[in-house]
């Protein structure tokens, strides 16, 4: 049975003048997948991604993301995704509830909804008792789980993480990584970057960027055999050495 | 020594890498003073001004025809009496008003000697000045045009009333003023912001960790500020000089000295700033708050002190540039020499010191 | 003598709320020419720790010497003999890769030549691109070049914080190949990292935790300090797995790892065929269990919990 595609991506490339960033990558992504996308800093991923999420034109190829093109249609794109990155998640000086009540207005919850979700979202968490609390004085994991929870707060059909998980305690990424599981769970698609490689190790699927192409795409398991390496870190370390360029 | 060079070359390189900071550094002084001085010199061709002929004899209507042909001056309305002047001036339509007295033709040739009188809105002092002075030179054109063949010379004197603001304070102001201003901005701003940049950016407490003392990492900052800054100096008095007129009267070695003061006066501000601020934007806006608006206000650059309530007065002397702004008025445009400032040159050097001393006494050799 | 004492460190902020305690009472050594590794999450008090030794921030009480000198009385003396690499450290963005070398030397009373050997062969890679501005440079460059301008006065032991964090995983290993080529040359190395995957690259380690250390030892004996034995399960559906193991009452911990979940038991008896009921009982289709050695984040989610 064919599964619902949610991403679909095909001979995209993006150009910076001379410099090819993202050189003719083809792939897609199902529908509940959690997707890898690993790659050295400098190959390409970034850019990729601001394509996918409708915040850059491609130079050639096509690209659908929810259903929507990423030429023409990246108002309903931004509709339909949730982002977080490791930078710029949560307003530090607004609390947990005026937070979750921010994005849900932006994205266009009704009240009700909102008030909904913010119940869910405090339970699931447990974080009842801390509504009030501003976010810059919670811990950094509490951070980065809420910043994830309301990246989903309005059911987007895919959620793209930018190396969601630096810096915090091994406990703390555990948890986190039970969250991407039940999001997965809903049917909510995860499109995730990340440096820890063990991490991409609880990817259905994953592909690594070297200097602006997709040299490997599968799953980790597969991969490990093609590659006949023990761990995720070693295929990278294979594939990325080969890396020409450098750069950001 | 070595690592003294080095760390100026280092501060030198960020100011000249800095492109479009440094456009704005050097030229922002020569925009504002072309600015201030197209505004005046604008002003003074074609102002509309009214007179008041109660003689209507020969000799008013020719220096009334000399004064409306002038390209200074517009006439827009002969005045039937004196209470019309206050009225006139009430609708700011006027600038200026020359009255004639009545028998003006008569008590010149008779009397040897006659009155005019020119009443100037003085509430833009500059231009009041000015337009006196034009129209007091073109009326003195009369008399030496029939003193030709007299013994005793005609004298025609006038009789200048400033209104709104009699005693002219405030002429030429804007030089000393821009060059506060330009200084402030310069020594102050830019130093603390350059200063509180490598606490932001990590940099500091590598240069905490090494052996450079910290006197030397103030000084070092400094120094291309305050290159910076000879540079608008001398632009700004060469600009003041050749574009608009407002000649240096005193002697300019005293008055580069004591900009060099001042602009020590405003780094030691810079650096006492940098000091307790974490964030750039801390960094400048203690240095609007603490020097910008201040010179603004109580520097007499935009409003007379004399003014102002006795509390603002009193506020006023912790002010630095005030003292400055005395000083350059006195030298530049008084031309009065170092006896008559050496108070305020006292009061900015104590200043100074005292800024200075906190500053590196406070400085931390460790982070908070 | 030790290159670095820390004696019952206590440090605070004070917030407008309230007081955070970043350093409750730490102690530790470190050995001449060893590589020490301080391992923790953000808000450890990796940092602090750090600049305590530094110099340049004081600790509430206790005392530190780094190189037999005072952190407080001998600061002078600890800052030229000290390579310092600051976490947010960004080296100066407008100016060229050789500007910014040259001026850490000169302000260190240094030139490069002098101690070129040293740098040598970390420059080399980066000396195609001397004149580009540093803010220009990849992430491993710029890491690269930061490494040099810290260790361009020979230090005899040198501060890295959080050296690796952001950087991917080639230029990681890079970067730890340099530090064991530093090593050689007699350098201290004391290493902050957040990845606790760069562990088994110490000497020894501290685990940190919420300002306290959770242990102080080499790799290997940190790893023999988990006594339970340690299992590792496999399934097709993974999420349903670590679910249902997580619900057994005799379960202490069960987490992900990779393709696997790391499970402990709370008592150690049968814990094998315990488990292969359990995948019966709930129907886990492809199920594999086995024994494994722990490695350290398995030590350190142990050592937190405790």
């Amino acid at each position: 049975m064919e599964k619902e595609k949610v991403i679909t991506a095909h001979q995209l490339t993006k150009k910076f003048g001379a410099f090819t960033a993202v050189d003719n990558i083809t792939f897609d992504v199902e529908k509940g997948e959690i997707f890898g996308f690993l790659g050295a800093n400098g190959a390409g991923k970034t850019t990729a991604m601001r394509m996918l999420c409708g915040l850059l034109l491609p130079t050639s190829g096509q690209a659908t993301v929810a259903g929507f093109d990423v030429y023409k249609q990246n108002e309903q794109i931004k509709q339909n995704i949730g982002y977080m990155s490791q930078k710029f998640s949560l307003y530090e000086d607004l609390t947990v509830s005026e937070n979750i009540r921010f994005y849900g207005g932006i994205y266009g919850l009704r009240d009700e909804q909102i008030k909904i979700k913010t119940a869910q979202l405090l339970k699931q968490l447990h974080l009842e008792d801390q509504e009030k609390t501003l976010v810059r004085d919670l811990p950094l994991g509490w951070k980065q789980k809420l910043a994830f929870s309301i990246a989903i707060v309005h059911d987007p059909a895919i959620v793209f993480l930018d190396e969601p998980t630096g810096g915090v305690d091994p406990i703390t990424r555990r948890e986190f990584w039970s969250l991407i599981y039940e999001a997965s769970a809903r049917g909510i698609t995860i499109f995730v970057t990340t440096h820890y490689m063990d991490e991409a190790e609880y990817c259905n699927r994953v592909s690594i960027m070297v200097d602006g192409r997709i040299d490997a795409l599968d799953a980790p398991a597969n991969l490990m055999k093609t590659y006949s390496a023990t761990s995720m870190d070693e295929v990278f370390l294979q594939l990325a050495r080969k890396a020409v360029r450098t750069g950001d | 020594m070595k690592q003294f060079l080095i760390f100026v070359k280092k501060e030198w390189l960020h100011i000249w890498r800095d492109r479009r900071t440094l456009f704005i550094l050097i030229w922002m002084p020569v925009i504002q003073i072309v600015l201030y001085g197209f505004a005046l010199t604008n002003e003074v061709k074609n102002s509309n001004i009214a007179i008041l002929d109660q003689s209507k004899d020969e000799a008013t209507t020719v220096i009334s025809n000399e004064i409306a042909s002038s390209r200074y001056f517009h006439l827009v309305k002969n005045l039937n009496s004196y209470q019309d002047i206050g009225a006139t001036f009430r609708t700011g339509k006027i600038r200026m008003a020359v009255v004639f007295p009545a028998n003006f033709r008569d008590d010149l040739l008779h009397g040897n000697s006659a009155q005019i009188q020119l009443i100037a809105d003085a509430s833009d002092p500059n231009t009041a000045n000015m337009l006196t002075n034009y129209a007091n030179a073109i009326i003195n054109d009369y008399p030496q045009s029939i003193n030709q063949n007299q013994d005793l010379p005609y004298t025609i004197k006038t009789q200048v009333r400033m209104l709104y603001n009699p005693e002219l304070k405030g002429a030429y102001n804007f030089v000393p003023g821009v060059m506060a201003l330009v200084l402030m901005l310069v020594c102050t701003m830019m130093t603390s912001i350059a200063i509180v940049k490598e606490k932001e950016m990590g940099t500091m407490e590598v240069l905490l960790v090494s052996p450079l003392k910290p006197f030397h990492i103030i000084i070092a900052k400094t120094v291309p500020y305050l290159l910076v800054s000879v540079l608008n100096i001398t632009s700004i008095l060469l600009l003041s000089v050749y574009a608009l007129d407002v000649p240096i009267v005193g002697s300019v070695w005293l008055l580069m000295s004591e900009s060099m003061l001042f602009t020590i006066t405003s780094l030691s501000v810079g650096i006492l700033i940098s000091n307790f601020a974490q964030t750039q934007q801390t960094a400048m806006f203690t240095s609007m708050m603490s020097l910008f608006l201040p010179t603004l206000l109580f520097s007499g650059f935009m409003f007379p002190i004399e003014n102002m309530p006795i509390p603002m007065q009193i506020i006023s002397n912790i002010v630095p540039s005030k003292w400055f702004f005395i000083i350059v008025k006195n030298v530049m445009i008084k031309g009065l020499g170092f006896s008559s400032v050496w108070k305020e040159t006292v009061i900015l050097i104590g200043m100074t010191t005292t800024l200075l001393g906190i500053s590196i006494h406070k400085f931390k050799i460790r982070l908070t | 003598m030790k290159a670095v004492v820390v004696e019952n460190v206590i440090k605070t902020y004070k917030t407008k709320k309230d007081v955070v305690e970043a350093l409750k009472g730490v102690s530790f050594s470190v050995d001449k020419g060893e590589i020490f590794g301080i391992i923790g999450p953000d808000g450890a008090g990796k940092t602090s720790l750090f600049r305590i030794l530094t110099t340049v921030l004081l600790a509430d009480s206790g005392s530190a010497s780094v190189d037999g000198f005072d952190v407080v009385k001998d600061y002078k003396q600890i800052r030229h003999r000290i390579g310092y690499m600051p976490g947010k450290f960004s080296l100066y963005q407008d100016l060229s890769v050789q500007e910014n070398l040259e001026f850490f030397a000169t302000i260190f009373d240094t030139t490069i030549a002098e101690n070129y050997d040293l740098v040598k062969e970390i420059y080399q890679q980066i000396e195609p691109f001397k004149d580009r501005k540093a803010g220009q440079l990849s992430g491993g460059m710029k890491q690269k070049l930061a490494l040099c301008c810290a260790l361009i006065h020979k230090p005899s032991v040198l501060f890295l914080d959080e050296p690796t964090t952001g950087v991917d995983a080639v230029s990681r290993k890079e970067f730890w190949e340099m530090l064991h080529k530093l090593k050689l040359q007699g350098i201290t190395i004391l290493v902050s990292t957040a990845y606790m995957d760069e562990a088994g690259l110490c000497d020894r380690v501290a685990l940190i935790q919420k300002g306290q250390l959770l242990s102080v030892d080499t790799t290997k004996g940190v790893i023999s300090q988990f006594k339970k034995p340690l299992w590792a399960v496999k399934a097709s559906e993974m999420f349903r797995l670590m679910n249902a193991i997580k619900d057994d009452p005799l379960v202490e911990s069960c987490y992900p790892f990779g393709q696997y979940h790391h499970v402990v038991f709370k008592t150690g008896s049968d814990n094998k065929t315990h488990l292969e009921q359990l995948a019966k009982q709930g129907n886990f289709k492809d199920f594999e269990v086995q024994a494994i050695e722990p490695d350290i984040e398995d030590c350190f989610m142990a050592l937190m919990k405790e």
